[in-house]
């Protein structure tokens, strides 16, 4: 390893880079970009549920019963109809999600204590929004029932059975339970991985396409000089970038970062310098661009962001995609950032993870260079 | 016609130079499609629930029972207190906790409201909030069931004056009656490999020409900027239709999807999605300057915001207005209308005419700026 030399290919990348100022750009800015764009548009709240009514009875008391589903944030009246034929129409087009069906003598059995079964009919294709939906649903259901009920006890002079069971739920880490708290480290780890990747995937294959490669070749200068050269860079910029959107998420969408700062560096470090080998590893298993760029974007933008943990959860998936899931560096770094940001826990909670992206970062150089060797003789 | 002709015969020419290009196309949506589809499931169920039973009677034991056999959790821990229980979820083991205190039962029998903790780790909001709405309803059932029992021993004269109200929602699911997520994710990881293979391909069809220097000798064939465009697309399309029919083959035979609507309209659909889409990456060489600019241009502003952005997993109606305007560009957004209709809707093409002529339109615009822009290179 010779400084000068591995400083002689930094300052020839630096001239390419300057010499580009778009991409340069795109580098330091489309990361704060796509996370202002990302971050506000994107949630998993289930709340405002498209809801159409039906209300065969028309009494005091089933609009009462409408109105508990109308206060609660949960659902949006989009519709008052008048016939059932409309309902199937509206959930084909989308139109509405949940409707609700209170049938005619609603009130007059509610008031005598029989069973009133409502209907509800729900778009079930997606099923994660339709459950919860459904669960909504039946909360409202029970709840009113319950306050009738309470009612008729008083009215019948019987006390005390009110509440038996003093049910209290409580929230750690993220009281308000914002999915923002729980998405915004997932879109961090996607835009640095993305940005990190891409600017380095085509290092080596640019100058093996346009013949320059073999001008490297004939000089003294060695694979691994040419590596670091070549990628140091792009560590500033990825740096950079990476200081950038971590202020903008703890200023502009509130996440705060619960544990240490330093602890938060280092990992994202690790987790860069891993990231750009593995830009380069495509890049020297690829005979053109556009090979590499596919096998950039084949392995890296959906593989991170299912089998990250970032909106899908490990334990939904079979065992052997699990398996695979430990072979990406997402899925260790969106684990520590969580826990550093939201859990706020010490350096022993996450100690496997840093482990796991040193080791993806050791392995993607050491093929890296390995590859350009045996390419060099 | 002829020179057409010739380009296509070059442009397959090249892409069967490159021995690695072909083999990736065609072999990585299968095994794409086959890790994803299974691993993109939102369902929330078997949610690791550590239980702390800290009463031991049988009313405990019974508010247990009915926790676990509601098929939303499984007990992942059995801590012997509160803070045992928190410990569990911090170390990400639970993402629930069930705390019930000494006295619970004894409570339960007597007059005292009888207290029962439920801890949630709020750093998974989606399993969190679902779990805790799941948790309050297996509450109020086992409380309404309490009170009910305790009724019984009350005065009949007494009994005759209370009505017990109850009202029950009959729920009835139209489309995916299981509430798998898997139904309505499959499809959308379908269209997601659709849409990166079309845009990595076409968006660097022409910026490679003008990086390798070939360019400027097609510039000085007769040939004109329309041939050069439809040259360079038609290939792609071709490969596209390859691609549809080993992707839609491999997603029935994986995910046993059945195809509700017509197969027919969903090819024909699936096409017009892709030449929207290898369009747009045409547009994006046409304007790129070096092949890295192509490539971080429709990495960044093309798929990266589709990815999140047309409601692949995120619901575009609980986006804010402005970025729902931005969504109406993205051809995928239309796609998965149409995609997720066809599968588990089972709609026709009379319902999706608004999609269709939006993907339509897309793809028009595209492929015109494309060749506009190749010649105003060539004056």
């Amino acid at each position: 390893m010779s400084g000068a030399r591995i400083a002689t290919v930094m300052l020839k990348e630096l001239r390419q880079i300057s010499r580009d100022p778009a991409t340069l750009g795109m580098l330091l800015a489309v990361p704060l970009f796509l996370l202002l764009m990302f971050g506000f548009a994107i949630s998993l709240d289930t709340k405002h549920i498209s809801l159409a009514v039906l209300d065969y009875d028309r009494t005091e008391s089933s609009r009462s019963f409408i109105a508990g589903f109308l206060h609660s944030e949960y659902f949006d009246l989009k519709r008052t109809l008048s016939r059932e034929t409309e309902i199937d129409r509206l959930l084909d087009e989308g139109e509405i999600l949940v409707a609700l069906v209170v049938p005619r003598g609603f009130g007059r059995d509610a008031a005598n204590g029989r069973r009133v079964e409502v209907q509800a009919i729900a778009d079930g294709s997606n099923g994660t929004t339709a459950a919860a939906a459904i669960g909504y649903v039946q909360a409202v259901a029970a709840d009113w029932s319950l306050r009738a009920y309470v009612r008729s006890l008083e009215r019948a002079g019987v006390a005390g059975m009110r509440t038996t069971i003093d049910f209290r739920p409580r929230v750690l880490f993220n009281p308000e339970l914002r999915s923002a708290n729980f998405l915004v480290p997932g879109l961090i780890v996607l835009i640095l991985m993305m940005s990190a990747v891409l600017s380095t995937t085509l290092s080596i294959v640019r100058e093996k396409e346009r013949g320059t490669m073999e001008q490297i070749r004939v000089s003294p200068v060695r694979p691994l000089e040419l590596i670091v050269g070549k990628t140091v860079p792009y560590l500033f910029i990825g740096i950079v970038a990476a200081a950038t959107i971590l202020a903008t998420s703890r200023l502009l969408f509130g996440v705060e970062v619960k544990g240490s700062w330093l602890d938060l560096a280092v990992v994202t470090l690790i987790f860069l310098f891993g990231c750009l080998g593995f830009g380069v590893m495509l890049s020297t298993i690829s005979d053109s661009q556009q090979v590499a760029f596919l096998l950039s974007s084949l392995l890296t933008l959906l593989p991170v962001f299912v089998l990250s943990g970032f909106v899908f959860p490990f334990r939904n998936m079979p065992l052997i995609i699990q398996g695979v899931s430990y072979l990406l560096p997402g899925r260790y770094y969106l684990a520590a950032l969580r826990a550093i940001m939201l859990k706020g826990v010490g350096f022993w909670a996450f100690k496997e993870q840093v482990l796991a992206l040193v080791i993806f970062a050791v392995v993607t150089s050491a093929v890296s260079v390995i590859r350009l060797g045996r390419q060099g003789t | 016609m002829r020179t057409i002709r010739f380009i296509i015969r070059k442009e397959f020419q090249q892409l069967r130079r490159d021995r690695r290009l072909l083999p990736i196309i065609l072999i990585s949506p299968v095994l794409q499609m086959a890790l994803l589809g299974y691993a993109a499931n939102m369902d929330v169920k078997d949610v690791p629930l550590a239980v702390c039973d800290q009463d031991h009677s049988v009313e405990s034991r019974q508010l247990i029972t009915s926790f676990l056999q509601s098929g939303s959790y499984v007990a992942s821990a059995r801590p012997a207190d509160a803070a045992a229980a928190e410990r569990s979820i911090e170390e990400g083991k639970s993402s629930l906790a069930l705390v019930i205190p000494p006295g619970f039962g004894r409570d339960l029998s007597g007059s005292r409201a009888a207290p029962v903790q439920l801890l949630a780790d709020g750093s998974d909001s989606q399993a969190a909030a679902i779990g805790l709405t799941y948790a309050t309803l297996i509450v109020s059932r086992a409380q309404a069931g309490r009170a009910a029992q305790r009724l019984s021993s009350l005065d009949p004269a007494v009994l005759r004056r209370i009505k017990a109200v109850q009202v029950e929602p009959a729920v009835r699911v139209l489309y995916n009656p299981t509430l798998a997520s898997r139904n309505f994710m499959v499809p959308g990881v379908l269209a997601m490999i659709l849409m990166i293979i079309t845009m990595v391909l076409t968006s660097q069809a022409i910026v490679k020409e003008k990086e390798l220097g070939t360019l400027e000798q097609l510039i000085v064939t007769p040939i004109t900027p329309r041939q050069l465009i439809i040259g360079k697309l038609t290939p792609f399309v071709l490969i596209s239709l390859v691609i549809i029919t080993v992707v839609l083959a491999a997603s029935l035979a994986l995910f046993g999807l059945a195809v509700r609507g017509s197969l027919l309209v969903l090819y024909a659909l699936s096409l017009l999605f892709m030449a929207s889409s290898l369009g747009i990456g045409l547009f994006v060489s046409t304007i790129a300057r070096s092949q890295q600019q192509a490539m971080m241009f429709s990495m960044f502003f093309f798929m990266m915001p589709m990815l999140i952005l047309s409601g692949f997993v995120f619901p575009i109606e609980s986006m804010p207005p402005v970025i729902q305007a931005v969504t109406y560009v993205f051809p995928l957004r239309y796609y998965f209308v149409i995609i997720r209709g066809l599968f588990l809707k089972g709609v026709s093409l009379l319902e999706l005419w608004r999609e269709t002529a939006a993907l339509a339109v897309i793809g028009i615009v595209v492929i015109t700026a494309s060749v506009l822009r190749f010649r105003k290179r060539l004056e």
